[in-house]
């Protein structure tokens, strides 16, 4: 099967290339990136004109609910929308029911995955059970597929633990991605703490709970070495810290998520359990602080945090809905509105972010447009509009404080190892 | 007195009464002055008007509360509306019945009111963007307690006689104790800000959080300082429990600090106005000797939340022609 993907602006931030070119795609792999490449007879042809055409994009941070939690994600599913969203990698979560901590488990993953358009690449827990008191056996696991550790949904809370792992992680340099939170100073907090948290009368997570654990952890890493991830950050003291760290150089990466560097707890009173998640939106200096964080590459990947929730788990009062919201098929037209159009970002600047510098975390083989490397790529048309409703999101769940808004930036093509995986047409 | 005719507007053209944040200070006054029709009405003989007759209101309630819902059940009543109960420990909320399938079921039973208490912030606007009956708040979580933020404002201006002028100008209310986890300080400031008071918050830092002077108001550790500047001295209710979060050491320090004692209430203004929602802690809030001295108004104030609520079940109900309403009264006093 060969592909002609003709007049598109190929963008490829790993290579720094922005050009009008043709990308030849034969089988699974790309065989040419050339001008006036020519159609012979049989090949495909995608005409790509005013639409970027960009290395299939990576979301290292989802949560497919499988095993457990069928009724509202699956791998097989998650990854239809992953598709439909422009990502042709994922990174799925290990905290599902059972945790992902033995390597049976990794490879059920990987076979799940099997049946499904795009690559999954399972994370594994750092501790076994994720309970947080012994670390998991990381080399079977990676063995088995695992590409980083994380407890992620739930912090390390012992500091000596989360030295070990650190420090256990080193002979396989795999990144331990965490999520930062002093359980305690959350303290059942379900919003941000602030203005808006006193006067709705909702208990308060304050952003040093966040910052507080950001600052153990790359203070850890300095100590035991291995290679910090930093998942979800929220606040603008989190990209001090870790600008700070990187300063330092501490081995430390983060990522931030769309609805990070587009909404404030502004949307709680609004939308309620549908602006509910962890971290919790914070204020609008919060957001500025992370899209500057975004531009000057102190934040390096942006992760959708993915999370379904039923209708009748979100369709309950606030306190009691589950934190987290569906964030695949909204990540595109946010980094497109709110980045490129909004605050100015280049397309690689916007792009990096979810390309090349998530597959350097996880090390994968992924993120790069050039000649013999495996044919993913996502066509986007960042001028069309899409409205995000009902009848737009494939998700099995909906829980997204995006519903009803219509955004810039359309996922045309998305293409997973030279197979078109998902058209728009 | 003041026929509710000569007020610019007869009616709240909303749905649902959720939290004072939303009213505006004309909807505040109009709430208030229609109460004070109520209050007249019974506290004569006859207590009843069929102001609601043929309408049903359900009082839902997930958290315990004896006087608020004894006080909407009253003012239910004496408008002649049908009136269910609905509470947890009988309902089928037991058998982990959602809050969204309840509510239809009400809903399918065509009440026109929901009066709700729950112990979860924004239950009530979450319930009323679900259903199509009125929601009147009874309290939600540490949110709001409108009807007790309009009580209050309204008992302050019936003392003061500024019922009339509409107006908490050039009054200073002292709001005391574990402001933090109270939707009735919220709904008092909110109430007494927007009626142009000045608001001062007193309460150890713990309970007393920053983030409040984000409403315009001041905030204060020493009672004894300022006491003696206070127009109006409301004392909140202190949960016990919260001492096992340590936001205080002890109830006999708590006492020590912010209770407002026998000793502490002769440096107090003449003319001034003490208030508590209830239920009382004697001997931490307040002293017994304080309870039941003339500035104290603790009584009063449960009786103008009956009148209160009777404004807002009537208002909420479009406000019926006053005419139409005084003669209904008066063949009702007739007949008996």
């Amino acid at each position: 099967m060969k592909i002609v993907i003709k007049n598109g602006r190929v963008i490829d931030p790993a290579s720094r290339t922005d050009d009008t070119l043709d990308i030849l795609i034969e089988d699974d792999s790309i065989a040419d990136i050339s001008r006036g490449i020519s159609v012979r007879d049989g090949y495909g042809v995608i005409d790509a004109g005013g639409c970027l055409v960009l290395p299939g994009l990576i979301d290292m941070h989802v949560h497919f609910r499988e095993p457990g939690r069928e009724d509202v994600e699956t791998i097989y599913s998650g990854s239809k929308v992953a598709a439909k969203g422009g990502f042709t990698s994922v990174c799925t979560m290990p905290n599902t029911d059972p945790v992902i901590d033995n390597q049976a488990l990794v490879r059920f993953i990987k076979l799940e995955a099997e049946k499904g358009p795009i690559n999954v690449f399972p994370a594994a827990t750092i501790t076994k059970g994720m309970k947080g008191e012994e670390i998991s056996e990381m080399g079977e696991l990676i063995g088995a597929g695992a590409v980083g550790f994380t407890d992620d949904g739930l912090p390390v809370m012992s500091s000596i633990l989360m030295r070990r792992a650190l420090e256990y992680s080193r002979m396989f340099d795999v990144p331990i991605i965490t999520h930062s939170e002093d359980l305690e100073l959350t303290d059942d907090g379900i919003m941000n703490e602030g203005k808006n948290s006193m006067l709705l009368g909702l208990k308060g997570i304050p952003r040093e709970a966040e910052e507080v654990m950001i600052a153990r952890d790359v203070i850890l890493t300095r100590l035991a070495g291995g290679r910090l991830h930093v998942a979800h950050v929220s606040s603008g003291g989190s990209v001090e810290i870790i600008r700070r760290a990187k300063s330092d150089g501490i081995r430390v990466t983060c990522e931030t998520a769309p609805h990070y560097f587009s909404l404030t707890d502004d949307a709680v009173a609004e939308y309620l359990s549908m602006a509910k998640m962890k971290p919790p939106l914070r204020t609008e200096n919060d957001r500025k602080a992370i899209i500057e964080g975004l531009k000057r590459g102190i934040i390096d990947v942006i992760a959708s945090d993915h999370a379904p929730h039923s209708p009748n788990e979100k369709m309950q009062e606030l306190e009691y809905a589950p934190f987290g919201i569906v964030g695949l098929e909204t990540t595109v037209p946010l980094i497109i509105t709110v980045l490129v159009k909004e605050n100015g970002f280049s397309y690689f600047e916007a792009f990096e972010k979810v390309t090349i510098n998530p597959a350097r975390v996880l090390k994968i083989e992924r993120g790069e447009l050039k000649i013999g490397s495996i044919a993913d790529v996502t066509i986007i048309d960042p001028e069309k509009k899409v409205r995000i409703d009902e009848s737009f999101m494939l998700s099995k769940c909906k829980n997204s404080p995006f519903m009803g808004k219509e955004l810039s930036g359309s996922v045309e093509y998305t293409i997973c190892n030279g197979n078109v995986v998902y058209s728009n047409k | 007195m003041r026929e509710l005719s000569d007020f610019n507007m007869s009616s709240l053209k909303r749905k649902d009464l959720l939290d004072i944040q939303s009213l505006s200070v004309e909807e505040i006054l109009l709430i208030c002055r229609s109460a004070k029709y109520f209050k007249d009405i019974f506290t004569r003989s006859v207590k009843s008007v069929p102001i609601l007759r043929g309408k049903s209101v359900c009082t839902l309630f997930y958290e315990p509360s004896t006087r608020t819902k004894l006080s909407f059940d009253l003012a239910a009543k004496r408008l002649s509306a049908d009136l269910i109960n609905f509470s947890v420990s009988t309902s089928s909320v037991v058998k982990g019945e959602s809050l969204i399938d309840t509510v239809h079921t009400l809903e399918a039973m065509k009440v026109d009111y929901i009066v709700m208490r729950h112990a979860a912030s924004m239950a009530p606007h979450f319930l009323s963007r679900n259903i199509k009956a009125s929601v009147i708040n009874a309290g939600d979580g540490f949110h709001a307690h409108p009807t007790q933020g309009l009580l209050d404002s309204y008992s302050i201006m019936e003392r003061r006689g500024s019922l009339e002028g509409g107006s908490m100008e050039g009054l200073h209310i002292g709001i005391i104790g574990d402001i933090k986890h109270s939707r009735v300080a919220r709904s008092d400031i909110e109430a007494f800000k927007k009626l142009g008071a000045r608001v001062t918050l007193c309460g150890p830092p713990t309970l007393v959080p920053d983030a409040f002077e984000h409403y315009g108001v001041e905030i204060s550790y020493n009672l004894d300082a300022l006491l003696p500047q206070l127009d109006v001295i409301n004392l909140l209710r202190i949960q016990k429990e919260r001492q096992k979060g340590s936001l205080f050491p002890s109830l006999r320090e708590y006492h020590r600090q912010f209770a407002l004692t026998d000793e502490r209430y002769r440096r107090c203004r003449d003319d001034v106005i003490i208030m508590h929602p209830g239920p009382v802690n004697r001997g931490i809030e307040i002293d017994d000797a304080v309870m039941s001295s003339p500035k104290t108004i603790i009584n009063e104030q449960v009786t103008n939340g009956v009148a209160v609520r009777m404004a807002i079940f009537y208002l909420l109900a479009g406000g019926a022609p006053l005419e139409e309403m005084s003669e209904e009264r008066g063949s009702l006093e007739n007949s008996n």
